[in-house]
Protein backbone atom coordinates (compact mmCIF):
# COMPACT_ATOMS: atom_id res chain seq x y z
CA UNK A 1 0.00 0.00 0.00
CA UNK A 2 1.23 3.64 -0.76
CA UNK A 3 1.55 5.76 1.65
CA UNK A 4 -1.30 7.90 1.22
CA UNK A 5 -4.03 4.77 0.90
CA UNK A 6 -2.59 4.25 4.84
CA UNK A 7 -3.29 7.51 5.79
CA UNK A 8 -6.66 7.47 3.66
CA UNK A 9 -7.93 4.49 5.66
CA UNK A 10 -6.95 6.24 9.00
CA UNK A 11 -10.57 6.35 11.30
CA UNK A 12 -11.42 9.50 12.74
CA UNK A 13 -11.87 8.95 16.49
CA UNK A 14 -15.04 10.43 17.22
CA UNK A 15 -17.00 9.32 14.10
CA UNK A 16 -15.22 6.01 13.49
CA UNK A 17 -17.73 5.36 10.64
CA UNK A 18 -15.86 7.74 8.78
CA UNK A 19 -11.83 7.65 7.39
CA UNK A 20 -10.10 11.21 7.86
CA UNK A 21 -10.33 11.04 3.77
CA UNK A 22 -14.04 10.90 4.06
CA UNK A 23 -13.84 13.71 6.64
CA UNK A 24 -12.10 15.81 4.52
CA UNK A 25 -9.46 16.96 7.25
CA UNK A 26 -6.82 14.53 5.71
CA UNK A 27 -5.12 17.50 2.92
CA UNK A 28 -1.87 15.78 1.68
CA UNK A 29 0.20 13.21 1.84
CA UNK A 30 3.57 13.44 0.23
CA UNK A 31 6.28 10.51 0.55
CA UNK A 32 10.17 11.66 -0.78
CA UNK A 33 13.31 9.50 0.17
CA UNK A 34 11.36 7.60 2.19
CA UNK A 35 9.95 9.91 4.52
CA UNK A 36 6.12 10.59 4.71
CA UNK A 37 4.49 14.25 5.48
CA UNK A 38 1.31 14.12 6.21
CA UNK A 39 -1.04 17.45 6.78
CA UNK A 40 -4.07 17.15 8.75
CA UNK A 41 -6.46 20.16 9.21
CA UNK A 42 -8.77 20.62 12.63
CA UNK A 43 -12.84 20.85 12.26
CA UNK A 44 -12.80 23.51 14.82
CA UNK A 45 -10.00 25.35 16.88
CA UNK A 46 -10.24 23.41 20.15
CA UNK A 47 -10.88 19.75 18.17
CA UNK A 48 -9.61 17.64 21.07
CA UNK A 49 -9.66 14.50 18.46
CA UNK A 50 -6.46 16.47 16.37
CA UNK A 51 -4.07 14.88 18.14
CA UNK A 52 -5.58 11.61 18.44
CA UNK A 53 -5.38 11.87 14.83
CA UNK A 54 -1.80 12.28 14.47
CA UNK A 55 -1.25 9.87 16.77
CA UNK A 56 -3.10 6.90 14.80
CA UNK A 57 -1.76 8.23 11.71
CA UNK A 58 1.79 7.69 12.66
CA UNK A 59 0.75 4.39 14.35
CA UNK A 60 -0.88 3.21 10.91
CA UNK A 61 2.00 4.00 8.86
CA UNK A 62 4.97 2.92 10.78
CA UNK A 63 3.26 -0.14 11.54
CA UNK A 64 2.51 -0.77 7.29
CA UNK A 65 6.74 0.06 7.06
CA UNK A 66 6.90 3.74 6.98
CA UNK A 67 9.53 4.56 9.44
CA UNK A 68 10.09 8.16 8.92
CA UNK A 69 6.44 9.98 9.17
CA UNK A 70 5.95 13.80 10.19
CA UNK A 71 2.20 14.90 10.57
CA UNK A 72 1.77 18.71 9.84
CA UNK A 73 -1.34 20.49 11.03
CA UNK A 74 -2.97 22.74 8.74
CA UNK A 75 -4.92 25.91 9.77
CA UNK A 76 -5.91 27.38 6.23
CA UNK A 77 -7.82 27.17 4.38
CA UNK A 78 -10.42 26.78 7.03
CA UNK A 79 -12.37 23.28 6.97
CA UNK A 80 -15.80 23.26 6.42
CA UNK A 81 -18.22 20.51 6.23
CA UNK A 82 -18.78 21.01 2.21
CA UNK A 83 -15.25 18.67 2.54
CA UNK A 84 -17.02 15.63 3.67
CA UNK A 85 -17.06 13.47 0.65
CA UNK A 86 -20.11 12.03 -1.00
CA UNK A 87 -19.11 8.71 0.91
CA UNK A 88 -19.00 9.64 3.96
CA UNK A 89 -21.95 11.64 3.75
CA UNK A 90 -23.96 8.23 2.83
CA UNK A 91 -21.82 6.30 5.89
CA UNK A 92 -23.18 8.61 8.39
CA UNK A 93 -26.73 8.26 7.18
CA UNK A 94 -26.71 5.01 7.76
CA UNK A 95 -25.43 4.62 11.10
CA UNK A 96 -28.17 7.34 12.17
CA UNK A 97 -25.85 10.51 11.94
CA UNK A 98 -27.71 13.20 9.80
CA UNK A 99 -25.06 14.44 7.89
CA UNK A 100 -24.64 18.50 7.09
CA UNK A 101 -26.11 19.96 4.04
CA UNK A 102 -23.65 21.12 1.41
CA UNK A 103 -23.45 25.54 1.81
CA UNK A 104 -21.62 26.06 -1.49
CA UNK A 105 -19.89 29.54 -1.85
CA UNK A 106 -19.86 31.73 1.41
CA UNK A 107 -21.08 35.31 0.81
CA UNK A 108 -18.13 38.14 1.92
CA UNK A 109 -19.17 40.99 4.68
CA UNK A 110 -20.86 40.56 7.83
CA UNK A 111 -21.82 37.28 9.12
CA UNK A 112 -25.98 37.72 9.09
CA UNK A 113 -27.77 36.65 12.89
CA UNK A 114 -30.10 34.09 13.35
CA UNK A 115 -32.57 35.10 15.62
CA UNK A 116 -34.14 32.12 15.21
CA UNK A 117 -32.70 28.48 14.09
CA UNK A 118 -32.55 28.77 10.25
CA UNK A 119 -35.68 26.64 8.06
CA UNK A 120 -34.18 22.98 8.43
CA UNK A 121 -33.81 20.84 5.70
CA UNK A 122 -32.29 18.20 7.66
CA UNK A 123 -34.22 14.66 7.43
CA UNK A 124 -34.75 12.00 9.96
CA UNK A 125 -31.91 9.63 9.30
CA UNK A 126 -34.12 7.04 10.57
CA UNK A 127 -37.59 7.20 9.07
CA UNK A 128 -36.96 10.14 6.33
CA UNK A 129 -39.14 12.39 8.10
CA UNK A 130 -38.48 16.42 7.27
CA UNK A 131 -40.30 16.86 10.61
CA UNK A 132 -37.40 17.32 12.29
CA UNK A 133 -36.51 19.95 15.18
CA UNK A 134 -33.13 20.91 16.98
CA UNK A 135 -32.95 19.78 20.58
CA UNK A 136 -29.31 21.65 21.32
CA UNK A 137 -27.47 23.56 18.34
CA UNK A 138 -24.64 21.67 20.31
CA UNK A 139 -23.81 17.65 20.82
CA UNK A 140 -21.50 15.46 22.21
CA UNK A 141 -18.63 16.68 20.28
CA UNK A 142 -18.18 19.62 18.56
CA UNK A 143 -18.92 19.29 15.16
CA UNK A 144 -22.70 18.16 16.05
CA UNK A 145 -25.90 19.21 16.84
CA UNK A 146 -28.76 17.31 18.62
CA UNK A 147 -32.22 16.79 17.01
CA UNK A 148 -35.57 14.98 17.33
CA UNK A 149 -38.10 13.67 14.82
CA UNK A 150 -41.59 14.46 15.12
CA UNK A 151 -42.66 11.38 13.13
CA UNK A 152 -40.72 8.53 14.93
CA UNK A 153 -39.46 10.58 17.80
CA UNK A 154 -36.32 9.66 17.89
CA UNK A 155 -33.78 11.83 18.97
CA UNK A 156 -30.39 11.83 16.21
CA UNK A 157 -27.23 13.44 16.08
CA UNK A 158 -26.61 15.61 13.00
CA UNK A 159 -23.31 17.25 11.87
CA UNK A 160 -23.53 21.15 11.84
CA UNK A 161 -22.59 22.70 9.07
CA UNK A 162 -19.62 24.89 9.17
CA UNK B 1 -7.04 0.87 16.77
CA UNK B 2 -8.09 -1.05 18.90
CA UNK B 3 -7.72 -2.14 22.96
CA UNK B 4 -7.93 -4.77 25.27
CA UNK B 5 -9.33 -2.66 27.36
CA UNK B 6 -11.16 0.54 28.04
CA UNK B 7 -8.17 2.21 29.96
CA UNK B 8 -5.50 1.46 27.47
CA UNK B 9 -6.57 3.74 25.17
CA UNK B 10 -5.91 6.71 27.62
CA UNK B 11 -2.44 5.90 28.16
CA UNK B 12 -1.40 4.83 24.86
CA UNK B 13 -0.12 8.12 23.39
CA UNK B 14 3.16 8.93 21.66
CA UNK B 15 3.51 12.46 22.34
CA UNK B 16 -0.18 13.67 23.41
CA UNK B 17 0.18 14.51 27.70
CA UNK B 18 -4.12 15.79 28.01
CA UNK B 19 -2.74 18.03 30.56
CA UNK B 20 -0.11 20.14 29.62
CA UNK B 21 2.49 19.85 26.90
CA UNK B 22 -0.20 18.82 24.17
CA UNK B 23 2.46 18.75 21.09
CA UNK B 24 0.24 21.43 19.41
CA UNK B 25 3.38 23.59 18.85
CA UNK B 26 3.45 22.76 14.91
CA UNK B 27 -0.54 24.06 14.87
CA UNK B 28 1.09 26.59 12.80
CA UNK B 29 2.68 24.79 10.24
CA UNK B 30 0.62 24.88 7.11
CA UNK B 31 0.64 28.90 6.87
CA UNK B 32 4.20 30.90 6.44
CA UNK B 33 4.92 31.98 10.06
CA UNK B 34 7.69 34.34 8.78
CA UNK B 35 6.81 37.95 11.07
CA UNK B 36 6.01 40.74 8.15
CA UNK B 37 8.60 43.16 7.66
CA UNK B 38 7.00 46.20 8.17
CA UNK B 39 6.01 44.68 12.11
CA UNK B 40 7.77 45.26 15.13
CA UNK B 41 7.92 41.73 17.11
CA UNK B 42 7.34 42.66 20.32
CA UNK B 43 3.93 44.57 19.10
CA UNK B 44 2.91 41.49 17.66
CA UNK B 45 2.83 39.70 20.66
CA UNK B 46 1.63 42.07 22.34
CA UNK B 47 -1.74 41.63 20.18
CA UNK B 48 -1.45 37.89 19.83
CA UNK B 49 -1.87 37.93 23.44
CA UNK B 50 -4.41 40.69 23.88
CA UNK B 51 -6.33 38.31 21.45
CA UNK B 52 -5.80 34.95 22.85
CA UNK B 53 -6.21 36.31 26.14
CA UNK B 54 -10.00 37.59 25.66
CA UNK B 55 -10.57 33.73 24.41
CA UNK B 56 -8.54 31.94 27.36
CA UNK B 57 -10.08 34.48 30.23
CA UNK B 58 -13.91 33.80 28.60
CA UNK B 59 -13.12 29.66 28.42
CA UNK B 60 -12.13 29.53 32.06
CA UNK B 61 -15.41 31.83 32.90
CA UNK B 62 -17.81 29.57 30.61
CA UNK B 63 -16.12 26.29 32.11
CA UNK B 64 -17.52 27.06 35.45
CA UNK B 65 -21.23 26.76 34.24
CA UNK B 66 -20.12 22.69 33.52
CA UNK B 67 -23.00 20.81 35.36
CA UNK B 68 -24.60 23.92 36.95
CA UNK B 69 -26.21 25.17 33.39
CA UNK B 70 -30.05 25.42 34.09
CA UNK B 71 -30.51 22.27 31.58
CA UNK B 72 -27.83 19.24 30.57
CA UNK B 73 -28.30 20.88 26.91
CA UNK B 74 -26.95 23.88 27.95
CA UNK B 75 -24.00 22.45 30.09
CA UNK B 76 -22.72 21.25 26.77
CA UNK B 77 -23.51 23.96 24.53
CA UNK B 78 -21.32 26.70 26.93
CA UNK B 79 -18.55 23.89 26.87
CA UNK B 80 -18.78 23.66 24.04
CA UNK B 81 -18.45 27.09 23.39
CA UNK B 82 -15.40 26.96 26.02
CA UNK B 83 -13.49 24.98 23.86
CA UNK B 84 -13.65 26.76 20.80
CA UNK B 85 -12.34 29.42 22.50
CA UNK B 86 -9.83 27.43 24.05
CA UNK B 87 -8.81 26.04 20.84
CA UNK B 88 -8.48 29.88 19.33
CA UNK B 89 -6.39 31.00 22.81
CA UNK B 90 -3.70 28.29 22.34
CA UNK B 91 -3.36 28.90 18.69
CA UNK B 92 -3.11 32.83 19.96
CA UNK B 93 -0.82 32.13 22.52
CA UNK B 94 1.59 29.82 20.59
CA UNK B 95 1.66 32.68 17.72
CA UNK B 96 2.71 34.80 20.52
CA UNK B 97 5.47 32.89 22.31
CA UNK B 98 6.74 32.31 18.86
CA UNK B 99 6.87 35.97 17.58
CA UNK B 100 8.26 36.96 21.57
CA UNK B 101 11.01 34.44 20.67
CA UNK B 102 12.17 33.50 24.16
CA UNK B 103 10.86 30.33 24.08
CA UNK B 104 7.60 30.69 25.78
CA UNK B 105 5.03 28.23 24.66
CA UNK B 106 1.35 28.56 25.20
CA UNK B 107 1.66 26.77 28.57
CA UNK B 108 4.26 29.05 29.73
CA UNK B 109 1.84 32.16 28.83
CA UNK B 110 -1.11 30.80 29.93
CA UNK B 111 -0.24 28.97 33.38
CA UNK B 112 3.00 31.01 34.36
CA UNK B 113 1.98 34.73 33.96
CA UNK B 114 0.81 37.19 36.69
CA UNK B 115 -2.38 38.71 36.44
CA UNK B 116 -0.82 41.93 35.66
CA UNK B 117 0.90 40.48 32.82
CA UNK B 118 -2.74 39.10 30.83
CA UNK B 119 -4.14 41.67 28.21
CA UNK B 120 -7.60 40.69 28.44
CA UNK B 121 -10.59 43.15 27.84
CA UNK B 122 -12.81 43.42 31.73
CA UNK B 123 -15.86 41.66 29.29
CA UNK B 124 -14.24 38.46 29.67
CA UNK B 125 -13.05 38.24 33.00
CA UNK B 126 -16.33 39.53 35.42
CA UNK B 127 -18.22 37.27 37.51
CA UNK B 128 -21.39 36.61 35.36
CA UNK B 129 -22.54 33.48 37.29
CA UNK B 130 -23.04 30.31 38.26
CA UNK B 131 -21.48 31.62 41.64
CA UNK B 132 -22.15 34.91 43.47
CA UNK B 133 -23.35 38.33 41.82
CA UNK B 134 -24.29 36.31 38.50
CA UNK B 135 -27.18 34.80 37.30
CA UNK B 136 -27.65 33.04 33.99
CA UNK B 137 -29.28 35.59 31.77
CA UNK B 138 -26.15 37.90 32.71
CA UNK B 139 -24.12 35.00 31.11
CA UNK B 140 -25.70 34.90 27.64
CA UNK B 141 -25.61 39.16 28.35
CA UNK B 142 -21.64 38.79 28.14
CA UNK B 143 -21.68 36.23 25.34
CA UNK B 144 -23.83 37.99 23.17
CA UNK B 145 -21.72 41.58 23.58
CA UNK B 146 -18.18 39.53 23.93
CA UNK B 147 -19.26 37.35 20.39
CA UNK B 148 -21.04 40.08 18.70
CA UNK B 149 -17.58 41.85 19.16
CA UNK B 150 -15.16 39.18 18.25
CA UNK B 151 -16.73 38.09 15.34
CA UNK B 152 -17.08 41.24 13.52
CA UNK B 153 -13.17 41.77 14.56
CA UNK B 154 -12.22 38.24 13.21
CA UNK B 155 -14.51 39.44 10.31
CA UNK B 156 -11.68 41.59 9.30
CA UNK B 157 -8.80 40.21 10.61
CA UNK B 158 -9.31 37.25 8.02
CA UNK B 159 -7.60 40.07 5.90
CA UNK B 160 -4.73 40.63 8.07
CA UNK B 161 -1.03 41.58 6.42
CA UNK B 162 -0.19 38.36 8.97
CA UNK B 163 -0.81 35.51 7.57
CA UNK B 164 -1.25 33.48 10.98
CA UNK B 165 -3.90 35.95 12.48
CA UNK B 166 -5.66 35.94 9.13
CA UNK B 167 -6.11 32.00 9.34
CA UNK B 168 -7.02 31.60 13.14
CA UNK B 169 -9.45 34.50 12.19
CA UNK B 170 -10.93 32.69 9.04
CA UNK B 171 -11.08 29.65 10.98
CA UNK B 172 -12.89 31.35 14.09
CA UNK B 173 -15.34 33.42 12.59
CA UNK B 174 -17.22 30.12 11.46
CA UNK B 175 -17.15 29.65 15.38
CA UNK B 176 -18.14 32.67 16.69
CA UNK B 177 -21.17 32.84 14.51
CA UNK B 178 -22.67 29.75 16.03
CA UNK B 179 -21.86 31.51 19.55
CA UNK B 180 -23.17 34.32 18.78
CA UNK B 181 -26.59 32.64 17.20
CA UNK B 182 -26.71 30.96 20.41
CA UNK B 183 -26.75 33.71 22.77
CA UNK B 184 -28.90 35.82 20.47
CA UNK B 185 -31.66 33.45 20.65
CA UNK B 186 -31.39 33.01 24.53
CA UNK B 187 -31.81 36.62 24.92
CA UNK B 188 -34.43 36.61 22.72
CA UNK B 189 -36.01 33.90 24.65
CA UNK B 190 -35.82 35.07 28.09
CA UNK B 191 -36.18 39.01 27.17
CA UNK B 192 -39.13 37.77 25.70
CA UNK B 193 -39.98 35.41 28.00
CA UNK B 194 -41.91 35.37 31.53
CA UNK B 195 -41.98 39.04 33.62
CA UNK B 196 -39.44 37.12 35.74
CA UNK B 197 -36.98 35.85 32.76
CA UNK B 198 -37.27 39.58 31.45
CA UNK B 199 -36.68 41.17 34.67
CA UNK B 200 -33.81 39.05 34.86
CA UNK B 201 -32.54 39.70 31.48
CA UNK B 202 -32.89 43.39 31.71
CA UNK B 203 -30.55 42.98 34.74
CA UNK B 204 -27.96 40.77 33.01
CA UNK B 205 -27.60 43.55 30.39
CA UNK B 206 -27.28 46.28 33.04
CA UNK B 207 -24.11 44.48 34.65
CA UNK B 208 -22.70 44.14 31.64
CA UNK B 209 -23.09 47.52 29.79
CA UNK B 210 -20.31 48.96 31.84
CA UNK B 211 -17.68 46.93 29.69
CA UNK B 212 -18.80 48.03 26.24
CA UNK B 213 -17.19 50.67 25.96
CA UNK B 214 -13.61 49.53 26.61
CA UNK B 215 -13.93 46.92 23.26
CA UNK B 216 -14.13 50.13 21.12
CA UNK B 217 -11.10 51.76 22.28
CA UNK B 218 -8.03 51.50 20.69
CA UNK B 219 -4.39 51.17 21.91
CA UNK B 220 -1.32 51.77 21.59
CA UNK B 221 -0.20 48.90 19.77
CA UNK B 222 -3.31 48.38 17.79
CA UNK B 223 -2.69 52.19 16.17
CA UNK B 224 1.42 50.69 16.11
CA UNK B 225 0.09 47.79 13.76
CA UNK B 226 -1.89 49.20 10.74
CA UNK B 227 -2.71 46.84 8.19
CA UNK B 228 -1.99 43.83 10.68
CA UNK B 229 -4.55 44.70 13.49
CA UNK B 230 -7.95 45.82 13.21
CA UNK B 231 -8.38 49.25 14.78
CA UNK B 232 -11.98 47.94 17.38
CA UNK B 233 -13.64 51.88 17.10
CA UNK B 234 -14.17 50.83 13.16
CA UNK B 235 -16.39 47.65 14.57
CA UNK B 236 -19.05 49.76 16.47
CA UNK B 237 -21.72 50.66 13.77
CA UNK B 238 -21.97 46.71 12.88
CA UNK B 239 -22.06 45.64 16.46
CA UNK B 240 -24.33 48.12 17.47
CA UNK B 241 -26.69 46.99 14.84
CA UNK B 242 -26.62 43.11 15.34
CA UNK B 243 -27.40 44.11 19.26
CA UNK B 244 -30.26 46.86 18.40
CA UNK B 245 -31.58 43.62 16.02
CA UNK B 246 -31.49 41.47 19.18
CA UNK B 247 -32.50 43.69 21.45
CA UNK B 248 -35.64 44.98 19.63
CA UNK B 249 -36.90 40.95 18.97
CA UNK B 250 -36.12 40.80 22.93
CA UNK B 251 -38.16 43.36 24.21
CA UNK B 252 -35.72 45.08 25.57
CA UNK B 253 -33.46 48.49 24.99
CA UNK B 254 -29.71 49.20 24.78
CA UNK B 255 -28.63 50.90 28.40
CA UNK B 256 -27.31 54.43 27.52
CA UNK B 257 -23.01 54.28 27.36
CA UNK B 258 -20.97 54.31 30.53
CA UNK B 259 -17.77 54.84 30.08
CA UNK B 260 -15.23 52.60 31.00
CA UNK B 261 -13.55 52.41 33.92
CA UNK B 262 -9.91 53.19 34.24
CA UNK B 263 -6.76 53.35 35.91
CA UNK B 264 -5.02 56.35 35.16
CA UNK B 265 -6.14 55.98 31.85
CA UNK B 266 -5.59 52.16 31.69
CA UNK B 267 -7.47 48.87 31.50
CA UNK B 268 -7.41 45.08 30.38
CA UNK B 269 -4.82 46.11 27.49
CA UNK B 270 -2.41 47.27 29.73
CA UNK B 271 -2.74 44.66 32.17
CA UNK B 272 -4.93 46.58 34.85
CA UNK B 273 -7.79 43.83 36.21
CA UNK B 274 -11.04 44.13 37.57
CA UNK B 275 -10.95 42.31 41.13
CA UNK B 276 -12.36 39.40 40.05
CA UNK B 277 -9.35 38.70 37.52
CA UNK B 278 -7.05 37.26 40.55
CA UNK B 279 -9.06 34.94 41.72
CA UNK B 280 -9.38 33.68 38.17
CA UNK B 281 -6.22 33.20 37.73
CA UNK B 282 -5.19 31.24 40.79
CA UNK B 283 -7.84 28.69 39.61
CA UNK B 284 -6.64 28.62 36.10
CA UNK B 285 -3.12 27.89 37.19
CA UNK B 286 -3.50 26.22 40.07
CA UNK B 287 -2.43 22.79 39.30
CA UNK B 288 0.28 24.00 37.16
CA UNK B 289 2.37 25.79 39.61
CA UNK B 290 1.81 23.64 42.57
CA UNK B 291 2.81 20.21 40.21
CA UNK B 292 4.89 21.80 37.21
CA UNK B 293 5.02 19.83 34.08
CA UNK B 294 2.11 17.52 35.59
CA UNK B 295 0.28 14.77 33.63
CA UNK B 296 -2.38 12.10 33.62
Amino acid sequence: MTALEVASSVRDPELPVLTLADLGVLRDVTERDGKVLVTITPTYSGCPALEEMGADLRRSLRSAGFADVEVRTALSPAWSTDWISEAGLRKLREVGIAPPSRIGPRAVGPVPLNLVPPASRVVCPRCGSARTTEISRFGATACKALRRCADCAEPFEHVKEL
Amino acid sequence: MSFDNAYESLIDHEDAHWAFGTGFTEALSGVDRAVPSTVDAQDLFAYCLMLGDDALVLAQRLAEWCSRAPELEEDVALANIALDLLGQARLLLTRAGEVEGTGRDEDALAFLRDEREFRNVHLAEIECGPFAGGDFATTVARLLVFSSWRLALFSRLRGSADPVLAAVAEKGVKELAYHRDHAAQWVVRLGDGTEESHRRMVAGVARVWPYVEELFTRHAVEARLPGVAVDPATLRSEVDGVLDAVFAAAGLTAPEPVPAARVNGRAGRDGVHTEAMGYLVAELQHLHRSLPGATW
